[in-house]
């Protein structure tokens, strides 16, 4: 362990904050101005040339507002709610691989903060975890709308949580390894895990909405039922954070995505590069995939509407899980089959 | 040494969160230091090598099963003033058995102490390194420790069974009235 690891780490774990922050204050604007485009309208376009300057008008209003916090909350708890969604939504970026090793001063540098062995175990921690800030949130709140927001969280997470498990286990199968650096580098050049598991992709991708409680999951916020959910009494930066968080876990399941079903940094004809540029250009197609996904979760966000309370949970219990179980258990046998085990 | 300092830090946590479990008198606050505690032991975790049960850890009950704790007492919606008061001479009696208790444990433990640092320290560092990784506990369970592995999960699946039976049968009974 030496003074320069530490540095490396310490810089690479700052600007992967900047960039999370930074995407996730852009992703606003990008979705205002896409709901715009879709339903023709301008959009924002006062702050700055086409409007760009708009997130940083809406931060600086955020931390002008009064923080008002209601008579009858439980302080503390009301302060660590948004706290600890953004937490949740921010450590899982430490465990992702943005590209392949680089050289910098004579030092070979890893593009990850940390190859963990149970990469994929850690995404299902943080998840799991994730429901506390919007339950801790709206039950401190007192309010009746905010308790039925955040009981509406937390029965949506624990029933999508098993139908994203069960679909990941199939990648799991097909790579041998919990580590997403393998996981990436088994789908060199074009071989992505997309073209052998198009169904559990399906799956996991309707339960990360879910997840990241976009719509048509939004039913924790489900301002026409509710007001505005778990976060009705939630105002200044504390609202910001929730909203915020939102958009940080947007981006980093945009980047699981990519990562376990697109191939994360590879792209075809990698092959022809090396060393610094190779991993640049392996950055830059990561992040291409990333804004890709984060595009399709808006454009559905614009496009389906809400579901139902019922219709969620039929969608998860009775419709995603047996096919998730499907898919593992023919995955597994064909998987036993070509290690010739009949 | 900095492996003792932090093991003797987290422990020190670990116990200070695990005593404001039962010193809070907010049941939302002792399930939150209890999520915390659960945190802290997935620490103790991470420092012997075991990612794996670390991990699990924290998806099992601080992800799972203290989430359904929480929705459960937000539903009934404890508070101070709701929880029971007892009387001094319940206090003295729990203290005591509780005392007692202790002892026991204490006096059942001290023979089982675990091994000394020097015994683990006499294997290879790789040994070390690979003591918990998932590739040895998957081929522990499903060679030396089949039969309770596979039973434990026949109890898994009668439970599973269970509650979904129990839920029919009560959705048929509101039909027949």
């Amino acid at each position: 362990m030496d003074t320069a690891l530490i540095i490396e780490k310490f810089v690479l774990v700052v600007i992967l904050f900047l960039i999370s922050l930074g995407i996730a204050a852009y992703s606003t604007y990008f979705e205002r101005k896409l709901a715009a485009w879709i339903q023709d309208r301008v959009g924002p376009d006062r702050a700055g040339p086409f409007g760009i300057l708009q997130p940083i008008a809406d931060g600086v209003k955020m931390f002008l507002k009064e923080d008002f916090t209601p008579q009858n909350s439980d302080k503390w708890l009301f302060i660590i709610g948004p706290g600890i969604a953004m937490f949740t939504a921010l450590i899982t970026s430490a465990i992702i691989p943005w590209g392949p090793d680089i050289t910098l001063f004579g030092r070979t540098m890893s593009l990850q903060v940390t190859d963990f062995n149970v990469g994929v175990l850690y995404i299902f921690g943080v998840v799991s975890i994730g429901v506390y800030g919007i339950m801790i949130g709206g039950w401190a709140s007192n309010n009746k709308y905010s308790l039925f927001g955040a009981i509406r969280a937390s029965s949506q997470m624990i029933s999508y949580e098993l139908a994203m498990g069960i679909s990941l286990i199939t990648i799991v199968l097909m790579s041998g390894s919990l580590s997403l650096t393998d996981i990436v580098n088994k789908q060199h050049g074009m071989d992505w895990n997309i073209w052998y598991q198009p169904i559990s992709f399906l799956v996991f991708f309707i339960c990360s909405l879910a997840e990241t409680n976009r719509a048509p999951f939004d039913l924790p916020e489900c301002e026409s039922e509710l007001i505005g959910g778990y976060h009705t009494e939630y105002s200044s930066m504390k609202l910001g954070l929730f909203l915020f968080s939102e958009y940080v876990a947007m981006f980093v399941s945009s980047a699981l995505m990519a990562i376990l079903f697109f191939g994360g940094y590879n792209f075809p004809g990698m092959d022809a590069f090396s060393g610094n540029l190779l991993a640049l250009l392996c950055v830059v197609a990561f992040f291409a995939k990333i804004f890709f996904f984060i595009f399709v979760i808006m454009w559905i966000r614009w496009t389906i509407p809400r579901f139902r309370f019922d219709q969620l949970m039929h969608l998860g219990w009775k419709t995603l899980i047996p096919i998730a179980i499907i898919n593992m258990l023919i995955t597994g046998l064909v998987i036993a089959f070509n290690q010739g085990w009949f | 040494m900095t492996y003792e300092l932090i093991s003797y830090i987290l422990g020190g946590l670990t116990i200070g969160s695990a005593l404001m479990v039962i010193l809070s008198r907010h049941p939302i606050r002792s399930v939150m230091y209890l999520v915390i505690t659960f945190f802290f032991i997935s620490g103790h975790m991470v420092l012997m090598n075991a990612q794996f049960l670390a991990i699990v850890n924290v998806i099992v009950y601080a992800g799972a099963i203290m989430v359904l704790f929480l929705f459960v007492l937000m539903l009934l919606n404890l508070n101070k003033e709701s929880e029971p008061k007892m009387s001094i001479a319940s206090q003295v009696a729990a203290i005591i058995s509780g005392g007692i208790f202790l002892l026991v444990l204490l006096a059942a433990l001290s023979e089982s102490i675990l091994p000394p640092m020097p015994q683990q320290m006499s294997k290879s560092i790789a040994d070390i390194q690979n003591e918990g990784l998932v590739q040895n506990l998957g081929q522990l369970l499903f060679s030396k420790y089949i039969v309770p592995f596979e039973v434990s999960s026949i109890l898994f699946l009668a439970a599973m069974v269970g509650s979904v039976l129990l839920a029919k049968r009560e959705k048929q009974n509101t039909e027949e009235l």
